[in-house]
């Protein structure tokens, strides 16, 4: 089975800066033609250092923001097309879990009230049928019903991104999007909240977008991946052959960068000098040219595109000759 | 001869009696030269005992100790006068976030200036110039025009080599990075983990890493302690403890990093969380959550068994021979 439910085309997304009274306004380009498929209970990460476009591509896709240009095709409803109330129908099928539950979370208000709001702006349902499916809901994501007159912070980290998720699951979305669900989270903690994911990911059929910067936890969730740097996709394709074999010096510079904790899983370092440019003043050519060990001239005077290279996307003039066969 | 002793250690918080017991009876050695990794989860009680040994807990907290012995000196004994000029020159310590630990209202350079003034009596051209050169030991571009800068005109990652180059200032003898990399990206991460140990290795300092990331500590220390809420329950050789844990907490641990899932959908997990101030249990701290507690653990707590330079906090621990 393999309905897509999200399709990303040519997405960008650009912000005004302005300068000064009188100085030109400059342009930010967060997200700079990003385009992807997504299928029902399949699961895209998105990973790429802070400022690379990740989180702008979250709000986005959750329809928070409107894209600059560019379409998103949800469950089959091209979004540039659709009538506001088929734009409400679609923020109903995609929800977001966010990093941070000690903020994502209203501190006044009870965990019954903070679940049933979706049920309430969305559904015909009764208060006693609101009320179950709220207990419910609680329950399948591992919290005792009991719980549910508590106000957040009565609960612990893991717990309140438990809270987090069922508020994201309780309407049934196709899509789900995790902005670094798990990085406020201690490991066995993060392991329990993963595990909830796939769970939950198994029984719903659901798609998710999950954006992260901790490859460790998109190996183990992911089945495609997106490498992002400064608003571009550089490196798309099944994860498997990504982490098998990555061809974009950035992806082999992230992977070689996270460490391990098994001695014979550890890859040479690769150095890579300096940080993410600023987006206000991008480099000329390819954005990762001033970083990058296999630099030439071709790169800094032209931006390459992605293409298609041994079953995956890449984004590099010399993706062959630094990955020789 | 060690350079840092630590034996039995407690630091209590909240009214005698019903206290909360932050750390509880934590040895430590740290010997010259050596990187000692502490991990653990939040409220293990990791940053507590650094903090102590600093002496930055400031009459909030109750400090116990048969022995905090730093370099020869016994710093429970020390007068504070005395302790301010250890702090910063031979002892230093860097933070986690390093957007909140500088001060945003003066500039970079006055802020390393203010270390070299103090502890090297440096003034004027001299402090300037060793200032720019401490910068570019941290290999920060362009060091001489970014002594004006003020810490918000900093990345994350130039903001933490700043800090690092304050703690190194004076040359320590022992270096405590409490999560010094956590709230960087993986890539900036690796650069400053490359520096600290480069400056470790070129100073011959002690350096104690606290992180709760696993694989940090996997790559750079040579010695790991594993803390569960305030007490020791594993030490011994990196080698030895992530290839062969003895404590069933630091197996969990080690299993539940996506990492060690080997292409399995679910994660091992450890039910349940840290206990708190009033959920402690009577017997192993460990035991509501250990999947190998017998009667024995809800009763007695066990103590840091040594062996060679291993320590186990356990009375059923696994790889049995390492504990024996």
């Amino acid at each position: 089975m393999s309905t897509v439910v999200l399709e990303a085309k040519n997405l960008t997304r650009y912000y005004g800066v302005t300068q000064g009274a009188f100085k030109p306004k400059l342009q930010v380009k967060a997200l700079n033609g990003i385009s992807f498929q997504l299928q029902a209970g399949k699961t895209l990460a998105v990973v790429g250092e802070s400022g690379c476009g990740k989180s702008t591509l979250a709000r986005a896709l959750t329809l928070i923001e409107a894209p600059t240009s560019g379409t998103l095709v949800m469950d089959g409803q091209p979004l540039d097309t659709a009538s506001s109330a088929q734009r409400k129908a679609m923020r109903s099928k995609v929800q977001m879990v966010f990093q941070n539950p000690y903020a994502s979370l209203n501190p006044r208000q009870k965990i019954v009230d903070q679940l049933a709001e979706p049920l309430l702006l969305n559904t015909k349902l009764t208060a006693a049928e609101r009320t179950a499916k709220v207990h419910d809901t609680m329950r399948r994501v591992g919290l005792r019903p009991e719980f549910a007159q508590r106000y957040p912070h009565m609960f612990s980290g893991g717990q309140r991104q438990r809270i987090a998720i069922a508020r994201a699951m309780i309407l049934q979305p196709k899509i789900l999007v995790a902005d670094e669900p798990t990085s406020a989270l201690d490991v066995s903690i993060q392991a329990q909240v993963l595990n909830l994911f796939m769970d939950l990911q198994e029984e719903f059929n659901t798609a998710y977008v999950f954006v992260s910067h901790n490859l460790a936890v998109v190996e183990h969730v992911a089945n495609d991946l997106m490498v992002m740097y400064l608003g571009r996709a550089v490196e798309v394709g099944a994860k498997g052959l990504i982490f098998e074999r990555p061809l974009h010096p950035y992806t082999q510079a992230l992977l070689s960068a996270t460490p391990s904790i098994d001695r014979s899983q550890r890859r040479v370092k690769i150095k890579i000098t300096g940080e993410l440019p600023s987006p206000l003043n991008p480099p000329s050519g390819c954005a990762f040219h001033k970083r990058c060990p296999h630099a030439t001239p071709r790169c800094a005077a032209e931006e390459p595109l992605l293409r298609p290279l041994l079953g995956r996307e890449v984004a590099c003039h010399h993706a062959e000759t630094i990955n020789p066969a | 001869m060690a350079l840092l002793t630590i034996k039995n250690l407690s630091v209590e918080f909240g009214p005698q009696g019903r206290a909360f017991r932050a750390v509880d009876g934590l040895d430590l050695t740290v010997s010259q030269g050596e990187i000692v990794g502490i991990v653990g989860e939040s409220g293990s009680g990791k940053s507590v005992t650094m903090m102590a040994l600093m002496g930055l807990l400031d009459g909030q907290g109750r400090i116990t100790a048969d022995t905090l012995n730093f370099d020869g000196q016994d710093l429970l004994k020390i007068a504070p006068a005395q302790r301010r000029k250890l702090l910063g020159k031979d002892m230093a310590m860097i933070f986690q976030d390093p957007m909140t630990s500088l001060n945003p209202s003066f500039t970079v350079g006055y802020q390393i200036i203010e270390v070299l003034k103090q502890h090297m009596g440096l003034r004027g051209a001299a402090a300037t110039a060793r200032a720019v050169e401490l910068m570019e030991m941290v290999e920060i571009p362009a060091a001489k025009s970014r002594l004006d800068v003020y810490p918000h005109q900093l990345s994350g990652g130039m903001s933490q080599r700043v800090m690092i180059a304050i703690a190194i200032a004076c040359s320590p003898r022992l270096l405590i990075a409490d999560e010094p990399t956590t709230a960087l990206d993986v890539t900036i991460q690796a650069q400053i983990m490359d520096l600290l140990v480069n400056l470790q290795k070129a100073h011959n300092m002690a350096l104690v890493m606290i992180t709760h990331d696993l694989a940090v500590v996997a790559e750079v220390a040579h010695r790991v302690a594993v803390m569960y809420a305030g007490q020791v329950v594993e030490t011994g050789s990196v080698a030895r403890l992530f290839d062969h844990p003895a404590h069933p907490y630091t197996d969990a641990l080690l299993q539940a990093v996506p990492e060690r899932s080997h292409g399995a959908r679910r994660l091992s997990t450890l039910k349940g969380m840290v206990p708190g101030q009033y959920d402690r249990p009577k017997g192993c701290l460990l035991s509501p959550r250990c999947p190998r507690m017998q009667d024995r653990c809800t009763t007695e707590r066990p103590t840091l068994t040594q062996h060679n330079g291993d320590g186990v906090r356990c009375f059923f621990p696994l790889n049995a021979e390492v504990a024996a």
